[in-house]
């Protein structure tokens, strides 16, 4: 751990020299590296580390600057893309944006990377207004801002229905060597435009992968943005997926993540509400197996009165999986008329499976409507009996159940494509052959 | 007439005296201010008590000095200057009472204030009061109703001298000497407390009660409490507080447990009432205390609590469900107003097989207070089919209060079943408009409310007690409209 930590210190000067030194994220980036100095990786000691260790994962010689080792063809990320739909694609390859593969555009909104935008003039004044502006000063998200330099970067100007969604998909084919990948997403979605994004991390090879990603989403005001997550990559590559959500009055921010694969998976989430009238919905589906780790942290930060938020996280945990939920609702003083919701239910499918889950509401307003649930239970026995007496065997009578528990996270999907894609993850997942299509 | 509003109520809360805030002039026998080993020696001279209990103490002293003050709690506090307080007070003229009529006619007219005179006490329903002034027993009574019986019910210090078999083989065992800081300074420095043994199949005919006070300034309160209930045995124990308005924070930092062996059961009852310091937020009680309780097979331990005072309050009334089928309850009502804070809550810690824990926590906070809710459900990998529901409501009165719930849920078995809820509103406006237009003024309006908020935990309280917890909850939230 500590080793991984000198290494990333003593990089940072070598990396800092290839770029531009007088830039205004030099500064940003020279800041934080000295954070990360300070902060070192989080440990169990932490409060919001309590239940999930990085030790684990720490404990490797990653690679910071891999070299793209082969050229990738469409077939080879085929099956990972969402590709039965029209969609603007940002793909990366090693850390690397591939142009070949990708489609992107600058025709009235700019839907491209962010080294470009971090190297090109006309580009200042929106990093200097966003870059680096609602992400954590915490040791992990700064020391990928030091490390900051690709990425995707969407701007959506006012009034823009982006007529597809966008795919951002970072792929790894690294052969024969562990590599540490630190992504940066910036997004910024002006008055009243609309838009659809679909991310997803995924390793090629049997290599060691650390994933540390950020994301800064910036909803201005009236805008929709819906987020969809899928996670189900590999089991030699982990993700810590820092995403950063300020939301202005009357906008809608949607996400959902569905976390099927990887080893360990720590989801840190915050939305800051800074308007009235703010619509936040955060859903997310957990199936998970042998040797897996899954931690959902969300923060739901409510600043001013007459904000919704809404949470429901459902989980299914098998094997010696370890899932872990940590919800936390801020409601300041001013925020009166919030309503906030958030459910977590959880099966444990197996004894050797571990829940931790912590739903934490901390609110100093008064005239709010606050309420969590959260439960831990198994499916039904009767139901399960139900469908068996109707000639169902009990393999596709159990995903049977397990699917309707998680259908209701999968209900306000918008684009039907990725509903498709989901139930088809979930059938593999739950080793039946059944279609889902309802 | 003019409207009654929550605005009123809140002024009205604001400037409410605490009516029970007054100082019995009695001597005491204090030992000088500090902590070291010679004070722990001389608190265990003062009690003439064996070398063993002087060793213990010792031991947990040695322990403590390596620990730290714990700082997790959602409650801000200047920390007491633990060198700054006498660790021993007891009245000075302790006579053994026969009866009544030789008892120090202040501390007489003391309870009279409470409005619970040991005399009235002893007349009603057959309650037996332990009392403790300032950490000493100075009078017990039912004595020879309860000893027929084979029950043993004494101060801690009669306990150590008497029975230390029972002493040697409980004390510690739920609540090690190292479990937390505050526990550890009891361990080595604790005054006096009760010792309750109920023996195999008895069923305790009566309440059981003592009442705890602080009563002089600068004094720490340690008390230690220890309940073993045998096999098939039951008791039902009540514990209240009441403390005299302080300018300086005192201390209060007691240890309960509690032994429920097979088939026992054990009710413990808290109504707590120490001073929660001024409305300008000037002085009050910090009560930091640790309370665990042992279930032993098919036996049950339920908590009831009503929080009502203290400046800071930090405490965690929790069960260890060591049997099978044994069953671990925890019912709370905890009320801050003005500056008050309280980080409150239970654990339920599962370990054997059909365990049950049930969990029902009412917070409720007016004025400038916060209120927070801490639990933790953990389920061991062993506890097949133990089940656990908890629900948590906090009521916000004014706007510049904070209600906080950190429920942990822990869970390493398949067949466990766990359900918790948690809600936080204010008193609705439709609520109140409801009962306006059925004739009910908002002042009663509002009492109907919050009587009905907490109503699920103050049916849990025995007959006797439920009075003085209403009149509680009056005085430190309702005001005039209960």
């Amino acid at each position: 751990m500590s080793q991984l930590k000198e290494k990333l210190l003593s990089s940072f000067i070598a990396f800092e020299e290839q770029k531009n030194v007088d830039s205004y994220v030099h500064g940003i980036r020279t800041k934080s590296i000295k954070k990360f100095e300070k902060e070192g990786f989080p440990t169990k000691k932490m409060e919001s580390w309590k239940y999930t260790s990085l030790k684990k994962v720490l404990d490797y010689d990653y690679k910071l600057f891999p070299t793209v080792t082969e050229a990738l063809e469409f077939k080879d990320i085929k099956d990972f893309l969402i590709d039965d739909i029209e969609s603007y694609k940002i793909i990366f390859v090693d850390g690397k944006y591939c142009s070949h593969l990708s489609e992107t555009t600058h025709d009235g909104m700019d839907i491209c990377i962010l080294s470009s935008a971090l190297s090109q003039s006309k580009y200042d004044l929106v990093i200097e207004n966003y870059f680096d502006e609602i992400a954590k000063k915490d040791g992990i998200t700064s020391l990928n801002t030091a490390f900051s330099s690709e990425g995707s970067y969407i701007h959506i100007p006012k009034n823009v229905q982006v007529d597809k969604p966008i795919q951002i998909v970072y792929f790894s084919t690294g052969k024969n060597e562990s590599v540490l990948y630190q992504p940066r997403n910036l997004i910024v979605v002006d008055e009243n435009s609309h838009v659809e994004i679909i991310e997803r991390h995924q390793s090629l090879s049997e290599n060691r992968i650390l994933v540390n990603s950020v994301s800064e989403i910036y909803c201005n005001q009236r805008s929709i943005v819906q987020h969809y997550k899928i996670q189900d990559d590999n089991r030699n590559a982990s993700l810590i997926d820092n995403t950063f959500i300020s939301q202005q009055r009357n906008s809608d921010y949607t996400l959902h993540t569905f976390s099927f694969g990887g080893e360990l998976t720590r989801n840190n989430l915050s939305i800051f509400q800074n308007g009235e009238r703010i619509e936040s919905t955060i859903k997310g589906i957990t199936i998970i197996g042998e040797n897996q780790h899954v931690d959902h942290n969300t923060l739901i930060h409510h600043k001013e009165p007459n904000c919704n938020s809404y949470q429901d996280y459902k989980g299914i945990f098998g094997e010696n999986s370890v899932g872990v939920f940590n919800g936390q609702v801020l409601v300041e003083k001013e925020a009166q008329k919030t309503n906030a919701f958030q459910a977590n239910n959880n099966i444990l499918i197996s004894d050797k499976a571990t829940i931790n889950t912590k739903p934490q509401l901390e609110i100093f307003a008064d005239d709010v409507k606050c309420s969590h649930g959260c439960t831990v239970g198994q499916l039904d026995k009767n139901a399960l009996f139900y469908l068996r007496s109707r000639g169902i065997p009990e393999k596709e009578a159990t995903a049977l159940l397990m699917f309707g528990f998680a259908n209701k996270v999968l209900s306000s999907v918008s684009i039907p494509e990725v509903k498709t894609r989901i139930n088809d993850i979930i059938a593999k997942k739950l080793g039946v052959k059944i279609g889902f299509d309802i | 007439m003019s409207k009654y509003t929550e605005d009123d109520l809140k002024k009205e809360l604001e400037t409410k005296e605490y009516e029970y805030g007054f100082y019995t002039d009695i001597e005491s026998d204090k030992l000088p201010v500090g902590l070291n080993e010679e004070i722990i020696v001389a608190i265990s001279k003062k009690k003439e008590e064996p070398e063993w209990m002087t060793d213990w103490r010792l031991d947990a002293f040695k322990k403590w000095k390596e620990m730290k003050e714990p700082e997790w709690a959602n409650v801000k506090y200047e920390k007491p200057d633990l060198q700054k307080i006498s660790y021993y007070s007891a009245p000075s003229n302790k006579p053994k009472y026969n009866s009544l009529d030789e008892v120090d006619p202040e501390l007489l007219e003391t309870f009279k204030k409470l409005g619970i005179s040991v005399d009235e006490q002893k007349k009603l329903a057959g309650v037996a009061v332990d009392v403790v002034i300032d950490s000493v027993s100075v009078a017990t009574s039912f004595k020879d109703t309860l000893s027929e019986k084979g029950i043993i019910f004494c101060s801690m210090n009669e306990a150590i001298k008497k029975h230390p078999e029972l002493i040697k083989k409980y004390i510690g065992t739920v609540i090690p000497k190292t479990d937390n800081y505050y526990a550890a300074l009891n361990s080595a420095v604790f005054s006096d407390g009760s010792f309750c043994y109920i023996p195999k199949g008895v069923k305790c005919p009566m309440e059981l009660s003592t009442y705890f006070r602080i009563n002089e300034a600068g004094t720490g309160q340690f008390e230690r409490t220890l309940v073993v209930a045998d096999k098939g045995s039951y008791v039902s124990y009540l514990e209240g507080c009441s403390a005299p308005s302080r300018d300086e924070n005192q201390l209060h930092a007691a240890v309960v447990e509690l032994i429920a062996l097979d088939d026992a059961e054990i009710k413990y009852s808290t109504v707590q009432n120490w001073f929660p310091g001024d409305s300008e937020g000037n002085g009050g009680v910090f009560n930091f205390v640790t309370k665990r309780g042992l279930c032993e097979k098919n036996a049950k331990i339920s908590w009831t609590q009503v929080e009502t005072g203290s400046a800071v309050t930090w405490k965690y009334p929790s069960c260890v469900l060591k049997g099978k089928n044994s069953v671990g309850e925890f019912y709370s009502i905890a009320v801050t107003n003005n500056f008050q804070q309280a980080d409150t809550g239970t654990k339920m810690i599962h370990l054997g097989e059909n365990t049950k824990s049930t969990i029902i926590s009412k917070g409720i906070s007016a004025g400038k207070s916060q209120n927070s809710y801490r639990g933790l459900v953990r389920i061991n990998p062993r506890a097949k089919n133990s089940r656990n529901f908890s629900q948590c409501d906090s009521l916000l009165i004014g706007n510049e209060c904070g209600a906080h719930t950190f429920p942990y849920i822990e869970t390493k078995n398949k067949s466990a079943k766990i359900e918790h809820e948690a809600t936080t509103s204010k008193i609705g406006e439709d609520q109140i408009f409801y009962c306006n237009q059925r004739g009910i003024d908002t002042e009663k309006a509002i009492a109907l409310i919050v009587n009905g908020f907490s109503k699920e935990v103050l049916n849990k309280l025995p007959m006797e007690f439920a009075v003085e917890a209403q009149k509680l909850l009056e005085i430190s939230l309702e005001g005039s409209v209960g």
